[in-house]
């Protein structure tokens, strides 16, 4: 392997990890909010392609890219709205409900999407911070969207507001102990509902990440489970939004490298290469976990903790 | 059984329950050919509308609609598990379907095999299998284009229009049709640029819109300017290739209107020829017809318009030798040929003929492709 060559995978996994982290970094950020407060909301998949099917429509018919945005925040929120709602029913369980709900999302998505496969809407556009350099690989790895500089930012926020504020506070009491916040005062019911709605919207601007910027159309096989993978790195990232920006900016560089390999010419095995994101969830996960710390940080009132 | 525009599904099912006891089921079945009427099923691994494979065949369905007596029924995203087997087993028996045209590479063996074995009174058309004589059920049919010639004249016109010499390649798996394509087009663009290389990057799957797009970057990155595929939905490579200002040769379908600026050519499907010949050989009482095959002179592919960018030169280049492909006269895969490993796979006065069978058993990429199987 040249210089060259090495220099090549690099900077692609570099591209990689801009382009292909945002939906995960969003689905998982929002994943984080609902968890902290105490449920699970699985259905995150069918929420983020509900979201890019909705973005797509609303780009199209409105013509401007963030309307589409704002209509997947939506779309994502009724379902978010769906799930807070019922799994404050008594002996609902949230992660059925999510299993369920994602099937209606990807099923509806599929269902009104059918009219949007073929026309073209207008997509958002990147900040060309690579503009100096004269390295097409460069140039087109640094092309970043907006919407990516906001999930950074929106993770350091988290970060700060769960420790910081009365919001946050009330948020990791209502998840860590229902007992407690009851005794606080803190209205627990609403304070899920509001997470899971808050969660759901935020998986809806991933999925309007994934129709109209990159690879920016929709089609049925869109997401390919990146919603499922998004809420497995929550538990990887310790329900820490800092964490959750390295997990998907990972996870965004690991998938580049199956493609990255083969373009330079090496391309025995590649079907190893491909699965290399997951392979190395798997490693991180088995090198991270030990029977001390594992689930360390999850919160106390978590269905899979009580 | 008088009034069949009224015989509901839920009453079909009672009576197919009670009918391989009377006897009633070929019967009627015979009785539904007989007055001309027959129903054609189609089954798609995708979108219908997914501008690639999916598009190409649902075109081909649009077209039998028009036919007189010919009713189309059709099933999309159908995955090639045990879910094809009890698509075609609903169409067979409660459609009474008597053809069913399985359009994707995977649902052949074991599904459409295990189906047809159950169904013996219907007929099953699969798209790219290799039926063979013998070996595989008599009501079952293999269909397919030979539409490396189209790939051969993508790669002549992508050959004289680069600028680099390096092309790029997403493909979704390495079976003999996709080997066959890779290489017919990196033949074609070798045929008037020597230097000429292919880089392919397989991604694992028909339909991967997130792989395809880092596939195609990669590609770009590398110095490619020409791309292509062979995926279900060209629409991701074509529209990266387009934005970052790249060639793109199409597949499947047209998708010029993705592409206004660097849309050359592409290779379509056109399945109305293939599919009639067999709605055609069941409304007339003719055999069924189990190894169909065409190329661009039988009308089974087409090449996509010219786009704007393309020279003079180059049009003329490829309109030379689709000129000899059309009179038959032009063979892509003739010896002395090296794969890119530099081992001989066709011996110096050996050539192959497109109905070769030997071609559609293809595992090796030829000199100029970068990559490996």
């Amino acid at each position: 392997m040249t210089i060259d060559a090495i220099t090549a995978v690099l900077l692609a996994m570099l591209g990689g990890a801009i382009r292909v982290s945002t939906p995960f970094l969003f689905v998982s950020l929002g994943e984080t909010i609902t968890e902290k407060a105490g449920r699970i909301n699985l259905g995150l998949e069918g929420t983020l392609v509900m979201g890019a099917m909705s973005a797509y429509a609303a780009s199209l018919y409105s013509g401007s890219p963030w309307l589409g945005v704002l209509a997947a925040a939506c779309a994502g929120a009724v379902f978010g709205l769906l799930h807070g709602l019922l799994a404050s029913l008594r002996r609902v369980n949230d992660i059925a409900l999510g299993i369920a709900l994602m099937l209606l999302g990807t099923g509806l998505a599929f269902y009104w999407g059918k009219a949007y496969i073929q026309p073209q809407a207008p997509t958002l556009r990147a900040f060309h911070l690579g503009a100096w350099s004269d390295s097409p690989a460069l140039r087109s790895a640094l092309d970043i969207n907006p919407l990516f500089i906001a999930g950074l930012l929106l993770a350091f926020v988290l970060h700060w507001a769960f420790a910081n504020t009365r919001v946050g506070l009330t948020l990791r009491l209502v998840g860590d102990s229902e007992a407690a916040a009851r005794a606080a005062g803190a209205a627990v019911i609403p304070t899920r509902v509001a997470a899971t709605v808050i969660g759901g919207a935020l998986a809806g601007v991933g999925g309007a990440f994934l129709s109209l910027f990159y690879p920016g159309s929709w089609n049925e096989g869109l997401s390919n489970g990146q919603g499922i993978m998004a809420v497995a790195l929550v538990i990887f990232a310790r329900w820490q939004p800092r964490r959750c920006v390295l997990a998907a900016l990972m996870f965004g560089a690991a998938g580049a490298i199956g493609p990255a390999l083969q373009s330079v010419g090496i391309s025995s095995g590649y079907y190893l290469f491909n699965a290399a994101p997951y392979a190395l969830t798997l490693l991180l996960m088995a090198l991270t976990c030990s029977r001390d710390t594992s689930l360390k940080g999850a919160p106390g009132e978590l269905s899979l903790n009580r | 059984m008088q009034d069949r525009a009224s015989f509901s599904r839920r009453n079909f099912i009672k009576a197919a329950a009670a009918a391989p006891a009377l006897g009633l089921l070929p019967a009627s079945v015979r009785d539904a050919l007989a007055a001309g009427g027959i129903t054609v099923g189609f089954i798609y691994v995708g979108a219908r509308d997914d501008f690639g494979y999916n598009q190409a065949h649902a075109q081909a369905a649009a077209a039998l609609k028009k036919l007189p007596g010919v009713k189309v029924i059709e099933e999309e995203k159908v995955p090639e598990t045990v879910a094809v087997q009890k698509s075609m087993e609903a169409m067979i028996v409660q459609d009474k379907a008597a053809v069913v045209f399985a359009t994707s590479f995977g649902y052949f063996d074991p599904h459409v095999l295990k189906v047809a074995q159950k169904y013996p009174n219907a007929h099953i058309a699969h798209c790219g299998g290799l039926w063979s004589e013998g070996k595989h059920p008599k009501n079952v049919a293999s269909y397919f284009g030979y539409i490396d010639e189209c790939e051969y004249l993508s790669g002549i016109v992508a050959g004289l229009t680069s600028k680099t010499g390096k092309f790029g390649f997403v493909a979704a798996k390495p079976i003999p049709q996709v080997l066959r394509n890779i290489n017919a087009f990196t033949l074609g663009a070798r045929s008037v640029n020597p230097n000429a290389t292919t880089r392919v990057i397989f991604t694992g799957d028909w339909a991967m819109p997130v792989k395809e797009a880092e596939a195609a970057n990669s590609l770009l990155d590398q110095g490619c300017d020409v791309l292509t595929c062979h995926v279900d939905g060209p629409k991701v490579v074509v529209e990266t290739a387009e934005r970052r200002g790249a060639f793109s040769c199409g597949y499947h379908a047209s998708q010029a209107k993705l592409a206004p600026k660097g849309y050359l050519t592409g290779a379509e499907w056109d399945w109305v020829t293939p599919n009639t010949t067999f709605v055609k050989a069941l409304q007339e009482g003719k055999p069924f017809p189990n190894f169909v095959r065409g190329g661009l002179k039988e009308g089974f592919v087409k090449m996509s318009p010219y786009g704007a960018v393309v020279s003079e030169k180059a049009r003329k280049a490829a309109d030379d030798v689709k000129a000899k492909m059309l009179k038959g006269e032009f063979v892509i895969f003739k010896g002395p040929l090296k794969d890119n490993t530099g081992k001989e796979v066709i011996p110096a006065g050996k050539s192959f003929a497109q109905q070769a069978i030997e071609l559609e058993g293809m595992n090796y990429l030829v000199e100029g492709v970068i990559g490996s199987v």
